[in-house]
């Protein structure tokens, strides 16, 4: 286990170190220390390296990240692991607004709740929150999977694409075009990987699913209210 | 007396209903639905035009045409960049979308540019193979949609723009519409097949000046400060936007005025918001003074770029270099007469076919339409921006030479005198004739 001392250290330093793991290295367990809050830790990282940070972040915590395993021990500042491609990134507390934003894969799990514009543009990317999600989440949400354990916000998966959003609890409202849809069996089997590979105690039967009605995909004048 | 020798008065056409009004007034009534289309504003707004240069006189003595040297060399992103990019030529290849533009009309862009000695830029869309592989240097755009974006993409680029703004829809976001999703296109951003697609009009994960600072910091972080980053802002408040992309922390800005060209927008958004580029410049570059920062943070100007006098009037007024999409589109064929009966088939004309939107461009540029997309050439058309490139620049050297300079950069305002009252007042350039300009202190 390698120890890096973010505010003895700086920023630069620990970025660059992590930027220099290759998939060859020994060096695969990284601890960062004293992160209090700083943005941009551990971003663009493209290695199969695990990093822990051990306290909470700022802005942008594991933003682009590849291959890597990330974990914040505290709560994550906005958009954590925006633009994911690949790995994981587990966020232990809370995750501030746009968390997962324009993530094209990996997976993302939130162990508290997760604030507003959750899964914001998402691409790809698989977002498990254990507790609730904020308002206006999956917006514009173009692929990938959202599953809250808890409760969703207002206007969930507004202007909504192709991702599939999954809630347990309840739901404040629908955003534009986004719909309540059957759980089928094969919706289940993704809720059973996902729950599981993100430590949640839930049963994938409990939870409704939400898409996209299609209907706003070419413009028509009589639902211009809906743009 | 018969009647018919009573003078009567004689139809007159409204100046306030025109005959071009009244047609969208129709067209709105059957279809339902804004008008679409590309390109800039075509309305009249002061620009370059209006403004002269006075040339060398007894106290300013001008280099001998072919023989005293005028260099033409920029380095962009010399603020805290490794890697500033280094251009033969002021004049760069403006952010378009593939999707917006075929794969061979991206790859004529690299290719011409790459020969001039200037940087091509991506889009809405991603990096294609097809520009990466042509363009020696790459401007890899971050736009609110992010479709395409991955950070393997933005190591490969030579510099990184972050999208505020465009000239044409100072807030407004991208649109493309299904005609023009192919199978590629769709893949690349994510998306099904065939649907209108609107890109979003705001970053997803940041807002306000104090985020975007967060945002620079976080690209930097990624690409270990090595290339520059660019802040691309509208014609909006010129001042102010470039007051803040300089604190947040920009290596460039990048200001494109309301006759910049778009892709596809609203027409109501390109001809009614946003400010002429004349009209940008001073206020752009006086923010860049007022933080000590000229020269140092570098300005790009675009919008209704056309002609080796532009680019030097712009440079004059402040402007480091400057950018050109429409202009580099026409280079490469587009709107080209030879196509006038396709043109007319689709009820436009040559030069005024902006139905870019529909993908059905006679010229093969602004399509996705495998057949069409063929009537492009890329290394022909690539050799033709590359002549109309190095003409702009000839043009401007020549310009820069008759005002006694030896480096386009040592162009300055006292250069300049402007024809129009209102281009005085933009361009903060004395009316010809005067020594006043309106707002000028002491009158
Ligand atoms: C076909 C086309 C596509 C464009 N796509 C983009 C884009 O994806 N991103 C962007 O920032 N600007 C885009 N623009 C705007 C240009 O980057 C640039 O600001 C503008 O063209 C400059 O004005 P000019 O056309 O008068 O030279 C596009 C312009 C055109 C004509």
């Amino acid at each position: 286990m390698q120890t890096y001392d973010l505010e003895a250290n700086g920023l630069r330093g620990l970025n660059e170190t992590l930027h220099a793991q290759s998939g060859a290295t020994n060096q695969t367990a990284w601890e960062v220390v004293n992160p209090k809050g700083s943005h941009a830790i551990a971003v663009g990282l493209d290695a199969p390296i695990e990093v822990t940070v051990k306290g909470s972040t700022g802005y942008y915590c594991a933003g682009m990240n590849q291959q890597a395993t990330i974990r914040v021990e505290g709560s994550a500042g906005p958009g954590a692991a925006e633009n994911m491609m690949s790995g994981t990134v587990i966020i232990d507390g809370d995750a501030s607004q746009y968390a997962g934003a324009t993530g094209h894969g990996g997976l993302l799990v939130i162990k508290g709740n997760a604030s507003s514009r959750c899964g914001i543009s998402m691409k790809g990317i698989d977002i498990v929150v254990h507790g609730n999600i904020g308002h206006m989440s999956a917006f514009m949400a173009q692929a990938g999977n959202l599953v809250v354990c808890g409760d969703a916000g207002d206007a969930l998966g507004d202007s909504l694409y192709e991702a599939r959003l999954f809630v347990r609890g309840s739901v404040k409202s629908l955003g534009a075009d986004c719909i309540e849809k059957e759980l089928r069996p094969e919706h289940i089997e993704i809720l059973k990987d996902l729950l599981g590979r993100a430590g949640a105690d839930a049963k994938p039967e409990e939870f409704k699913r939400y898409g996209s009605a299609r209907q706003l995909y070419n413009f028509d004048v009589d639902n211009a209210a809906a743009y | 007396m018969s009647d018919n020798n009573i003078p009567r008065t004689v139809p007159i056409q409204s100046a306030t209903f025109t005959n071009e009004i009244n047609a969208e007034i129709r067209r709105a009534a059957a279809t339902g639905i804004y008008d679409i289309r590309g390109g800039g504003a075509k309305r009249k707004v002061p620009h370059f035009d209006d403004l002269l240069f006075l040339g060398a006189s007894v106290s300013r003595y001008p280099l001998e045409g072919y023989r005293e040297k005028c260099d033409t060399s920029v380095l962009l992103g010399t603020r805290f960049a490794k890697n500033p990019i280094k251009l033969d030529i002021p004049i760069t290849i403006a952010g378009m979308s593939f999707g917006a533009l075929s794969g061979p009309a991206k790859e004529a862009l690299g290719r011409g540019a790459s020969m001039a000695g200037t940087s091509t830029t991506t889009g809405d869309g991603g990096m294609t193979q097809e520009e990466r592989g042509h363009s020696t240097q790459l401007v890899y755009q971050y736009l609110p949609s992010r479709y395409g974006m991955n950070p393997n993409d933005l190591r490969k680029a030579d510099a990184i723009e972050i999208v505020v703004g465009q000239g044409a829809k100072p807030g407004g976001g991208g649109m493309l519409l299904g005609q023009k999703i192919s199978d590629r296109v769709a893949e690349m951003r994510t998306l099904p097949k065939g649907i209108d697609q609107r890109s979003s009009c705001r970053h997803p994960d940041w807002t306000g000046p104090d985020d975007l600072e967060i945002k620079i910091l976080e690209l930097r972080e990624i690409t270990n400060g090595r290339i520059p980053i660019y802040v691309k802002i509208a014609g909006a408040r010129p001042y102010f936007d470039t007051t803040l992309a300089i604190k947040a922390g920009a290596d460039v800005v990048v200001l494109d005025g309301m006759q910049g060209g778009t892709a596809a927008t609203q027409d109501v958004f390109i001809e009614h918001v946003g400010q002429p580029t004349l009209a940008c410049i001073r206020p752009a570059v006086q923010a860049l003074q007022d933080l000590g920062m000229h020269r140092k943070v570098q300005l790009v100007i675009s919008g209704g770029i056309r002609t080796g006098a532009d680019v030097a009037k712009a440079m004059a007024l402040g402007a480091d270099a400057v950018s050109i999409g429409t202009a580099a589109m026409i280079a490469i064929g587009d709107n080209d007469p030879k196509w006038e009966s396709e043109y007319q088939k689709l009820g436009s004309t040559t030069g005024a076919y902006d139905d870019w939107h529909e993908g059905m461009d006679p010229a093969g540029i602004t399509t996705q339409n495998p057949e069409l997309m063929k009537r492009v050439d890329p290394v022909d058309a690539g050799r033709r921006l590359r002549n109309y490139l190095k003409v702009m620049t000839l043009e401007a050297q020549t310009i820069a030479r008759a005002c006694g300079h030896n480096h386009l950069h040592n162009l300055e305002p006292e250069d300049l005198c402007a024809l129009t009252m209102e281009a005085a007042a933009m361009a903060r350039v004395p009316l010809a004739g005067t020594d006043w300009y309106p707002g000028k202190a002491g009158f």
